[in-house]
Parts: structure tokens; sequence; C-alpha cells
């Protein structure tokens, strides 16, 4: 039941996995290729503006002056980061609160899912925007995803702490009290591998929620816009007024590119999904792992 | 009668704490800032012309008690809380000298009006054909809904409305783009202007459920694929119950229950929808208004806004908690 056996068998058999896999090896490769770009990033009018796409710049110019193709590049590499730095952090919050929550039950469990139910009640949004509105330009990249990742652990800490809690009563999680492991040696080396194949969808999921909100807050222009990202594009692009202009391919190619990331993650946390669906899980698990 | 009633205090109790928590966090937000707003109104309101040192220095007193700065930490919490209370925060400075709480008035039933609507046609919609899907799993034409569902689903909403946009707006110029109904007509019950209102919301609206769809009938196809294998529907069936019977009656019924707890937390997510949907169509609701508010510098419409759709969206989740145990039984007995 190990993660990497997982990955083997949904590679074998499961054709969503493998579409996700190469929409974002495509995806990945274009975020690679960033640390190449013959441009400096955040350098304006270094190529002559609106070139439509051509053989010199392959996916045109924009009205600024920058190379679409190497100016996206780095924007997917930020976006791509944003949304694997939220992921990070908040998967710690959700593994934790959900672990415990799930293991100790009582009023410990109580408490912490009044709270996972607030967050997930609490509209995100406008208390996102109240957060721009006094930060105003001192709010950071950094900044943003660590208030992100605060604010999106709810939905899935409770997914984690109802496996913990049917986890709890099987008889593995009794040998372990009886030979004397502490909660802790019993949560982290007995539980951990079970919930891992969770984590690992709700981390796609929770991917792709991240950069959508990026994506949108800096549309609306409620982010530092001096860090390229998608989202910080396609502003630029509308500021610019790209589509009435006729400069599609401002806009064209970074919405592709975001739309192939988040088709990808999607196909990902799918099949995953599909893999550890309750019923297909426990009859697996019970006749083979336990 | 009595597991109701304790059910009831339970979700109660529930909703005032997240009203509590939101509107803490709005508070701490507000004030954790570097940044003081009373300067950056005063820099706004001063960088044309001349203003005397005097008019500046009067400008700041009134700011300060405006944004109830004044008194000792304790004394500026309970203003907040007695503003949230009583649902005043005091007049824009946007639109000055108007009222934050007649700007909101206005603005929330074409809020409510669009999203309550989509939300609900959405959910409907969504549940119906995934049902479907989920019990007659041969069906070609379900399957290509599926795939189609599938691919929108995971699209940020912002992309499928740019694209709605650009399609009716400008390729094939048939549906209005913008606003909330004709400027000229005059508002009210009249056919023309309520013609006009629901010509306006297509595009928002559609653009709406082409991204909320996917996840209600994904969600409802796998549950009523798995009530499916149930014994009680396999019984039914060898005992020669109608199929349609089985399907509304027997599946769906019970499908719906999760997807009904599922229906309080999309209406926690309108006021991020209304943001966006509103921000591209023009539309003339509360996520206009915030935005433009935060465009504008002003923090008591701003504040309004993000408190009003906390607690509105908690009442939200309570109205459908409470009515949950009317549909399942079962809930009585905890």
């Amino acid at each position: 039941m190990t993660l990497a056996r997982i990955l083997r068998h949904l590679l074998r058999y499961s054709t969503e996995f493998r579409l996700g896999v190469i929409l974002l090896g495509v995806v990945a490769i274009l975020a690679a290729l960033s640390f190449a770009s013959p441009y400096p990033p955040l350098d304006v009018y270094v190529v002559a503006p609106d070139v439509p796409p051509s053989r010199a710049h392959v996916f045109g110019t924009t009205s600024r002056g920058q190379d679409v193709f190497w100016q996206l590049t780095v924007a997917v590499r930020n976006t791509l980061l944003f949304g694997i730095a939220v992921a990070f952090l908040s998967r710690i919050l959700s593994l934790v609160i959900g672990l415990i929550s799930g293991y100790k039950g009582g009023w410990i469990d109580r408490v912490l899912m009044s709270l996972n139910d607030t967050f997930i009640i609490i509209p995100l949004f406008p208390l996102l925007m109240l957060f721009y509105f006094v930060m105003r330009d001192s709010m950071t990249w950094a900044m943003l995803a660590l208030i992100m990742s605060f604010l999106g652990w709810a939905y899935d800490a409770r997914l984690i702490r109802s496996v913990v809690m049917s986890l709890k009563r099987r008889e593995f999680t009794q040998t372990g009290i009886f030979s004397g492991m502490t909660t802790r040696e019993i949560l982290m080396r007995e539980h951990m591998p079970h919930v891992m194949p969770i984590v690992f969808s709700t981390t796609m999921n929770n991917i792709n929620w991240s950069i959508g909100l990026e994506v949108t807050l800096s549309v609306l222009g409620f982010t530092d816009n001096n860090t390229p990202t998608i989202g910080g594009m396609i502003f630029w692009a509308n500021q610019h007024s790209a589509m009435v202009a006729g400069v599609w391919w401002w806009i064209a190619f970074p919405v592709a590119v975001v739309v192939m990331t988040f088709v990808g993650l999607f196909c990902l946390a799918l099949s995953m999904n599909e893999y550890i669906d309750p019923r297909s899980r426990w009859s697996r698990m019970s006749g083979g792992s336990a | 009668m009595r597991g109701y009633l304790q059910y009831f205090a339970k979700r109660f109790g529930q909703f005032l704490l997240v009203v509590f928590i939101g509107i803490n966090l709005a508070y701490v937000i507000t004030r954790a800032t570097p940044i003081d707003p009373i300067e950056q109104s005063i820099a706004l309101a001063t960088s044309f012309g001349n203003s005397s040192p005097e008019a500046i220095d009067a400008m700041r007193r009134s700011l300060r008690e405006l944004y109830g700065l004044t008194g000792t930490p304790i004394e500026q919490y309970l203003i907040f809380w007695r503003r949230v209370a009583t649902a005043d925060f005091g007049p824009s400075l946007s639109a000055f000298p108007t009222p934050v709480g007649a700007l909101i008035a206005r603005a929330l039933p074409w809020t409510i009006g669009l999203l309550a609507v989509s939300t609900l046609i959405t959910f409907a919609l969504g549940n119906l054909l995934g049902g479907l899907a989920g019990y007659y799993q041969r069906s070609r034409s379900l399957k290509a809904l599926g795939i189609i569902a599938i691919g929108l689903h995971p699209i940020p909403y912002y992309i499928v409305a740019l694209v709605l946009l650009i399609i009716f707006g400008f390729v094939w110029p048939v549906l209005p783009i913008s606003g909330g109904a004709a400027m000229n007509l005059p508002q009210g019950f009249n056919a023309a202007f309520l013609g006009s209102v629901a010509r306006h919301s297509i595009l928002p609206a559609l653009s709406l459920i082409l991204v909320g769809l996917g996840g209600w009938f994904l969600g409802m196809r796998s549950l009523v694929s798995n009530i499916v294998a149930e014994d009680y529907v396999v019984y039914a069936e060898l005992a020669g119950v109608e199929r349609r019977r089985i399907l509304w009656s027997y599946v769906m019924r019970n499908a719906l229950l999760p997807q009904f707890t599922g229906l309080a937390m999309a209406l926690g997510g309108i006021f991020n929808g209304a943001i966006i949907t509103e921000r591209v169509f023009g539309y003339p609701g509360v996520g206009a208004l915030l935005v433009d508010a935060v465009y504008a510098g002003d923090y008591g419409l701003v504040l309004g806004v993000t408190t009003m759709s906390i607690v509105s969206v908690s009442v939200g989740v309570l109205v459908i908690d409470i009515s949950y145990p009317l549909l399942d039984p079962r809930v009585e007995l905890k």
C-alpha cells in the first residue's frame, strides 16, 4: 500500500492518470524552461511590442514589449510554486488536525471540528479582499500563500479525520497500543501510510483551489502584480485592453496553459479518488495488507 | 421533539461560533495592518490641491472616530461589535454621504437574485443529470455529458466567464454583456423591466451554471452508482418494482441527503462567486460594490460588505441545517 506502488498501478491502468501526467509534464517542462529565459522576467520593452506569433517570438510579444513565451515560462513557474507552497503548508495543518481529532475523539474532537466547520463556512474571498485592502502594496506573494494555507485546510482535515476514526477501530491499532507505542508513533507509523493516498488527492485539489484563487485575485489586481504569474499576465493584458486591440495571443496562451494545469491536476485527483473510493479501498485493504 | 431541539441547539451554537470567529477575523485583519488606513485616506484626499494643516488635523480626528479608532483597545473592540450588531458602518467615503447600509441594501437583491437562483438551478440540474448518469450507466449521451462536466469542472470560473464574454459579446453579439438591466427603463414590476433583468442575467447565470454543474454531477453520479449496488435496490429490482420508481423514491432520495449538506457549502461560496461574476459582467450587486470599495479605499464599505457576507452565509447554512431533519428522519434519533 505504499504511495509509490499506487502511483505505478494508476499509471498502468488509469487513462485519466496518464492524461494528467502528460498535461502536467508539459506544464512542468514549460516552467523549467524559465531558467533558460534570454530576457530578465521583470524588464519591459526588451522586444518590439505587439508582434503576432512568429518564428522569432513563438507566442508573440506583449504590448509591454515582453516575449509572451518566455514571460509565460516564468509565470507558470511562479504560479505552480505558489500552489505547491499553499498545498504543502495547509496539508500540514489538515494532517495534524485530522489525525489528532480522529484519533483522540471526545472533547478535543468536538472543539477541533467546530473550528473546522467554521472555516469551511466562512466566505474566504471577502476576507482575502479585506486583507488586500489593509495590506495594499506590502501584500507579498509569500504572505498571500501563508494566509491562504491558513484558510484552506478545513475540508481535508475532516476527510482525514473520518479515515482515522475508522482506522482506530481496527486491530493493528490495538496491537500498537498493547505493544506500548505512543500516540505519536501510532499516528505517524501506522495511520499515516493509510492516509497518504487521500492526502495526495487533496493536495492536487488544493493546488487547483489556490491557483484558481490566485489567478482570480491577480486578474482583479488584488495581488502584488510585479511578480509575474499567470493571473498577473492576464491582468496586464486586460490593462492594455488586449482583446479589443487584437493582441489575442497575450491572453490566449496564458489561458491555455492554466487550463492545462487545471485539467491535469484534476485528472490526477480524480483517478486517485476512484482508486481510494471507500468501498473498493476497504475491500482491498481487508483482503490485502491488513 | 426533544431530539430535534437538541439538534437545533447544536446547530445554533455552531452558527454563533461561525459568526464570532468570522467577525473576529475581520477585526484582527483590519487591525494587524502595518498601514494606517487614515493616513492613506488623507494622502488620497490631499493629493490634489493644498489643504491647511488645521483642515488635515480635523480630517484626521473625524476619520479616527469614523473608523472606531478612539479610546482603549477594549473600547475599540466593543465599538466594533456594536457597529456589527446594529449594522451601522457609517457613511461611505466613496459615495459620501450615503450610509454603507443603504448601499448594501440596494445591491443585495441583485446578488441574491442572481446567485441564489443560479445556485439552485445548478444544484437541481447537476443532481438530476448525475443521478440519471449513475443509474443508467450504459447511456451514451449521459456518458458524453459526464466527460463534458469533468472537462469544464476544473477550469477556473474567471476563464469560463471571459470565454463566454468573448463569444457572446464580440464574436456573436446577441446578449447584453454588462449591467443588471437596460438603463433607460423605469425600475419596478413591469414586463419590460423584468424582461430586461432576465436577459441581462443570462450570461452571468450561464457561466455560474457551467462551472458549478460538474461538481454536483460527479458527486451525484458516484453516490448513485454506489447505492445501485446496495442490497435493498437489488431486492426492489427482483421484486419487480418499476424502474422509474426505484430511481426516484429509492435511489435518488437517499443519494440526495449528502448532496443537501453540500448545498450549504455552495451557499457559503456564493459571495466568492459574486465578486468575480459581478466584476466580469458589470452586475450591480454586492460583489461589484466590494471590488469598487477596495479600489476607492472605502474602509467602511469594505468592512460592511465583509461582515454582511459572513453573517448572511452563516444564516443560509443554519437554515439548511435546521431543515435537514425534515428530509432525513434519522437525524432526530441522534
